[in-house]
C-alpha cells in the first residue's frame, strides 16, 4: 500500500469538462478505494445523458424503459417547466436497482461532479440495493430491465388490441391504487422475464374460472353458504387491495387483470424505496464523503476539486431550522449522513453516553457494525435503534403534538435527558409507513347480494382519509365492476360509511 | 468491471409520446385555455408559444392518503425557544412559524393550476385544428399561377441575348479543324515534296512553280472555311418550371364611423388577427391592407387601422371601391392569392348597401379565394346583412357572420373556415 501511495504522487487532473478517459481514470480509483472498505456491489454500468434525457428519464420514474402513459408526459412537463426556468435543478444522477447497476451522468456535470456521482450513486447506492434486506425481498435486480420491457411491450399489445382509451383508463385506476398493492408481512415471488411469459398466459386461462367462485351457482355450493349465513368473503380481510382484485375482480377481462399485476410489481418494486429514504440517501452521502476524502488523503485529488466537492456535498448535507422559510421537513440526506458517521465515531471514539446508550456497538468494529446496519434494518427500526442523543442534540430535534380537538401545539419531547427516547420514538414513527399511510382492508364482498365491495379504513388516532379517497373509490369501482363501499372503522368502534360508489357496466363498456 | 456508455445521441425525445399523450387527454382544458389565450393577446403576440394552465384537480392523479385532522406528532429540527410541554398557538397560513406544517402537506393536494408551454406549433395546432381553408387544395397544386426559369442545357437556335460564346466557339472550331484537314494534309505533304526537289534542282524548277502554285491554291481554300458559322452558335436554354403560388394578400376592411365604439373595433381586431395567423400558417408570404373608412375610405398601415379614432357616417361602398382599386392595380397579375375580411356593424347609409353588392359580386369576389363579412352589433341584423344575404347562394367564396361580442369570435371563426369537403 505504502509503496503504491509513493508511485502516486500525482494528483488526477481535475478540468472542468470530463472526458471519458478521465471518468474512467477516477472510476479505477474509486473502485479500488470502495473494495479496500469492503463495499459489496452489483457491477457498474455508468451512462452518460443529456440534460433531457434526465427529464425523460425522471418522467417515467427512474426507469431506462416503461410503458407509456399520460401521468409520465404531465410529470415532464413539470420537470421541464421548472428546469427551465431555473426553479429547480436537475438530480446529477440517477441510479437503478438493477444488475448491473445502471447509473445515468448528466453531460452538464464537471469533472468533480462526475467523480462524486461515481462514489454516491455506482458505489453507495449500488452498494445499499445489493445489501439491505428489503431490497432483496422486494426487488430482484436481475429481472427489473426484463420486466419493464416485457411490460411495456405487454400494454402495447393491449393498446393495439383493445384501443389506447380502453388501456388508458385502466392504468389510471391501477396507479390510483399503486400504493395499496403490497402485502406487507409477506414476501413476493421473484420475478423472471422468461418465467413471466410463460406463466402469464397460463395465468390469463386459468384465472377466469377462479374468479366464478364469486358467483358459482351450483346447488351443492347454495345449500352449503345458506347454511353458513354469515360466510365472508375473503375470510379475512386484506390489505393488498390491487392483489385482491387482480384475482378476484369478477368483470375484468384476463388481459386487464395481467395490466393490473404489472403495475403492482412495479409499485412494489418502489416499496423498499418508500421506506430507506434515510438510510440509502445517508449512507450513499456517506461513502461519497468517505471515499473522495481517502483519495485526496492519498494525494491524488487536488485542492480545488476538493473544494468543489466539499461545495456540492455541503449544499446536499444541509439542514434548515424549522422556523426558517425554506423548511421542507428533515432532509433525509442531512439526517442519514449524520446518523452514518455518529455510529462510526461511536464505534471508534465511544463516550460514556455512548456505552451507556449503544452497549452493543461502542468500541465494536464500525465495519462489522455498518454491513450489520445496512443490511437488517428500514428507517423505521435504523431510527429506533441507531440515533443517539448526540444527534439529537446536533440537529435540536423537538416533537410537536398537533391534537384537533385541542387549541393549541404541545411540545411532547425536546433534546434532553427526558425527551430523547420520545423524541426518538416519535421520530421512528413518523417513518413508519403503516402509521404514515391509513390502514386500509378490503373488508367484505356481498356475494348473496349485489356483489358490492367494501373497503374499511381503521382510523388511527382519528386521522381521517383525505377527499382524494372519493376519486379513488370510483377508480375502485370501476376494477370491481359493481358498487363500492368505504367505511370506516372509528377508533371507539363505530362504523361509518364514507362513500359509496355504484358502477353501472353497460354505461362504461359502451365509453 | 465497469461499462460506460455514451447515451447522449441517443433517441432524444422518450417521453414525446407520454407529452403526446397529455395532450390528447387534456385537449379540451386546452383548446379552452388557446381560446381564452386568443381573446386577450395582441396580434404580434400570436406568434409565440402559449402557457397553458389547467386546474389541478382536473388531472391529479388521486391516491390514498391521510387528510387534515385528528392527532399528529412530529419532529422538527432547530430547536431553539422550546422545553417540553410548552403550549404554542397554531401558526396561521402556511407560512412563518412551521411547526404543525408537516401534516398539511401529506394530503400532496395543490390548490394551484397546473401550467406548462405549448410551443408556437403546438399553440397553432391546437387553434387550427380541424380548420382549413377553402379550396386551398385547388389554388395550391391544381391552379399553376407563376413559373420559375431553370437552366436546361443548350439549344440551336434562340435570341442572340442567349448566344453561350464558349460552346459556340467551341463548335467552330471543331468545324474548321474538320473541313480544313484535307487540305491540311495535301499542303504537308507538297511541302515536303518542294523540299525534297530543292536539293537538286534550281529555283525556278518548272516542277517546283507548279507545287508551289498548288499550295497557294490550298492555303485560300482554306483561308475560305468561315471562322464561325451560323450553325456553330449555341444558346443557353432556359425552361419554365411551374411554381405553386405561395403568397396572399388579405385586405382587412373596417368601418370606424362613430357607430362602431372601441369594443367592436376590439371584436374587429381580434378576426383580422384570427385570419391572418391562419394564412400564415399556408402561405409563405403574405401582405395585408388595411382599408378604413367612414363615409371616405383610406388605405393605411396597422397602427392607424387599429388606433386612429374617426367618426362621422358611413358609406361602405367607398371602402369596396378602393379595395377594387387595390386589386386590381396591384394583384391581379395571377402572382397572388387574395383573401377579403370586412367587418362593420352593418349599419350602412341605406342607398348605399346595393351599390356594394353589386361592386362586390362583379369587381371583387370573382378575382377572391375567399371573403368574408362579419357584422358585429349586438342586435337585429342591419340593412348590409340583407343586402350581402343575396350573395351567399351566388358566390361559394363569400361567406358572413354575426357577432355579439368578443367571446362569439372563435367559434365564427371556425364556422367561417369549416373544412369543406368539396
Amino acid at each position: 500500500m505504502s509503496a503504491k501511495r509513493q508511485k502516486r504522487k500525482q494528483p488526477l487532473p481535475a478540468p472542468g469538462e470530463w472526458t471519458f478517459e478521465l471518468i474512467e481514470a477516477y472510476h479505477v480509483e474509486i473502485d479500488r478505494v470502495a473494495r479496500s472498505y469492503g463495499l459489496d456491489t452489483y457491477p457498474n454500468q455508468i451512462e452518460l445523458i443529456t440534460s433531457e434525457q434526465m427529464m425523460d428519464a425522471y418522467s417515467s420514474v427512474g426507469m431506462p424503459v416503461n410503458y407509456h402513459h399520460w401521468s409520465f408526459g404531465k410529470s415532464f412537463l413539470q420537470t421541464e417547466k421548472g428546469y427551465r426556468r431555473g426553479q429547480m435543478g436537475l438530480a446529477y444522477e440517477i441510479v437503478i436497482n438493477s444488475n448491473p447497476c445502471i447509473a445515468y451522468l448528466m453531460e452538464e456535470n464537471t469533472m468533480t461532479m462526475q467523480a462524486l456521482v461515481i462514489a454516491h450513486a455506482a458505489y453507495g447506492h449500488n452498494s445499499f440495493f445489493k445489501g439491505n434486506y428489503l431490497f432483496r425481498q422486494w426487488t430482484n435486480a436481475d429481472a427489473i430491465v426484463d420486466y419493464l420491457l416485457f411490460a411495456r411491450n405487454y400494454l402495447s399489445e393491449c393498446e393495439e388490441r383493445y384501443g389506447e382509451e380502453e388501456v388508458e383508463l385502466l392504468l389510471d385506476s391501477c396507479h390510483a391504487l399503486m400504493n395499496v398493492g403490497v402485502d406487507r408481512y409477506k414476501r413476493p415471488a421473484k420475478l423472471s422475464l422468461t418465467k413471466e411469459l410463460t406463466r402469464q398466459r397460463e395465468r390469463a386461462e386459468y384465472l377466469q374460472s377462479q374468479v366464478n367462485d364469486l358467483w358459482r351457482t351450483l346447488p351443492t355450493q347454495q345449500i352449503k353458504t345458506q347454511a353458513v349465513e354469515t360466510r365472508r368473503f375473503p375470510p379475512e380481510p386484506q390489505e393488498n387491495l390491487l392483489y385482491f382484485i387482480e384475482k378476484n375482480a369478477p368483470l375484468l377481462e384476463p388481459w386487464q387483470r395481467e395490466v393490473v399485476r404489472i403495475v403492482r410489481k412495479i409499485g412494489q418494486y418502489f416499496f423498499p424505496q418508500r421506506q430507506t429514504q434515510v438510510m440509502n440517501e445517508g449512507w450513499a452521502t456517506y461513502w461519497h464523503y468517505t471515499l473522495i476524502n481517502t483519495l485526496f488523503d492519498e494525494g491524488l485529488l487536488t485542492d480545488s476539486f476538493m473544494m468543489e466537492f466539499l461545495h456540492s456535498h455541503t449544499n446536499v448535507v444541509y439542514q434548515p431550522a424549522y422556523n426558517e422559510p425554506w423548511y421542507r421537513g428533515l432532509n433525509p440526506y442531512a439526517l442519514g449522513f449524520a446518523m452514518w458517521q455518529d455510529i462510526r465515531r461511536i464505534c471508534e471514539h465511544p463516550t460514556d453516553e455512548d456505552r451507556y446508550w449503544f452497549p452493543d456497538i461502542a468500541g465494536s468494529n464500525w465495519r462489522e457494525t455498518f454491513d450489520f446496519a445496512m443490511r437488517n434494518f428500514k428507517d423505521e427500526s435504523f431510527i429506533a435503534q441507531f440515533l443517539s442523543p448526540k444527534v439529537m442534540r446536533d440537529f435540536r430535534l423537538f416533537a410537536i403534538l398537533d391534537d384537533d380537538h385541542e387549541g393549541k401545539l404541545k411540545v411532547s419531547a425536546i433534546h434532553d435527558e427526558a425527551g430523547y427516547r420520545k423524541v426518538r420514538e416519535i421520530l421512528s414513527d413518523n417513518y413508519n409507513l403503516g402509521s404514515r399511510e391509513p390502514n386500509l382492508q378490503v373488508w367484505n364482498v356481498d356475494l348473496r347480494g349485489d356483489r358490492s365491495l367494501t373497503l374499511r379504513h381503521q382510523a388511527y388516532l382519528r386521522r381521517p382519509l383525505s377527499d382524494a379517497a372519493d376519486e379513488v373509490i370510483k377508480h375502485v369501482a370501476r376494477l370491481w365492476g359493481f358498487a363500492v363501499k368505504m367505511e370506516v372503522a372509528h377508533e371507539d368502534g363505530r362504523i361509518e360509511v364514507l362513500y359509496e360508489r355504484h358502477q353501472d357496466r353497460r354505461k362504461t363498456d359502451k365509453n | 468491471m465497469v461499462r460506460i456508455i455514451d447515451r447522449r445521441f441517443d433517441s432524444k425525445n422518450k417521453s414525446a409520446v407520454n407529452r403526446q399523450r397529455f395532450m390528447r387527454r387534456f385537449k379540451g382544458q386546452i383548446r379552452e385555455a388557446v381560446a381564452d389565450a386568443i381573446a386577450g393577446r395582441s396580434i404580434k403576440d400570436l406568434d409565440n408559444g402559449e402557457s397553458v394552465s389547467i386546474p389541478s384537480k382536473d388531472l391529479s392523479e388521486p391516491q390514498f392518503h391521510h387528510g387534515k385532522g385528528g392527532i399528529w406528532e412530529t419532529v422538527f429540527t432547530g430547536n431553539d425557544q422550546f422545553s417540553s410541554g410548552d403550549q404554542i398557538n397554531r401558526p396561521q397560513g402556511g407560512g412563518g412559524g412551521g411547526s404543525g406544517k408537516g401534516k398539511a402537506s401529506k394530503d400532496g393536494e395543490g390548490e394551484d393550476d397546473f401550467v406548462f408551454n405549448l410551443s408556437r406549433e403546438e399553440f397553432l395546432d391546437v387553434f387550427f385544428d380541424d380548420l382549413a381553408l377553402p379550396n386551398l387544395v385547388k389554388t395550391q397544386l391544381a391552379r399553376i399561377q407563376e413559373y420559375k426559369n431553370q437552366r436546361a442545357g443548350f439549344t440551336n437556335d434562340g435570341t442572340p441575348a442567349n448566344i453561350n460564346v464558349v460552346r459556340s466557339l467551341r463548335g467552330a472550331l471543331g468545324r474548321r479543324l474538320a473541313l480544313a484537314s484535307p487540305y491540311q494534309g495535301r499542303l504537308r505533304e507538297l511541302q515536303k515534296q518542294i523540299a525534297e526537289l530543292l536539293e537538286t534542282r534550281p529555283e525556278d524548277d518548272p516542277e517546283i512553280i507548279r507545287l508551289k502554285d498548288e499550295i497557294g491554291i490550298l492555303r485560300a481554300k482554306i483561308e475560305a472555311i468561315p471562322f464561325i458559322d451560323s450553325f456553330d452558335l449555341r444558346y443557353n436554354n432556359r425552361i419554365k418550371i411551374p411554381k405553386p403560388t405561395t403568397q396572399a394578400v388579405m385586405f382587412c376592411i373596417m368601418d370606424v364611423s362613430g357607430s362602431m365604439d372601441e369594443g367592436k373595433k376590439a371584436t374587429a381586431k381580434r378576426f383580422f388577427m384570427l385570419l391572418y395567423l391562419f394564412l400564415t400558417r399556408t402561405y409563405e408570404h403574405i401582405e395585408v391592407v388595411f382599408i378604413r373608412h367612414h363615409t371616405v375610405a383610406k388605405e393605411v398601415n396597422e397602427e392607424d387601422f387599429f388606433h386612429s379614432r374617426e367618426s362621422g357616417g358611413t358609406v361602405v361602398s367607398s371602402a369596396i371601391e378602393l379595395m377594387k382599386e387595390i386589386l386590381h392595380q396591384r394583384y391581379l397579375n395571377g402572382a397572388w392569392n387574395v383573401y377579403g375580411a370586412q367587418a362593420s356593424d352593418g349599419d350602412n347609409w341605406e342607398n348605399d348597401s346595393p351599390h356594394c353588392r353589386e361592386l362586390l359580386s362583379t369587381a371583387i369576389l370573382p378575382f377572391l379565394q375567399y371573403f368574408a363579412y362579419i357584422e358585429i352589433t349586438p342586435g337585429e341584423p342591419q340593412n348590409l346583412w340583407r343586402e350581402y344575404e343575396k350573395l351567399v347562394g351566388a358566390h361559394a367564396n363569400f361567406a358572413m357572420q354575426h357577432i355579439e361580442g368578443l367571446p362569439d369570435i372563435y367559434p365564427v371563426f371556425r364556422e367561417l373556415f369549416k373544412k369543406k369537403l368539396a
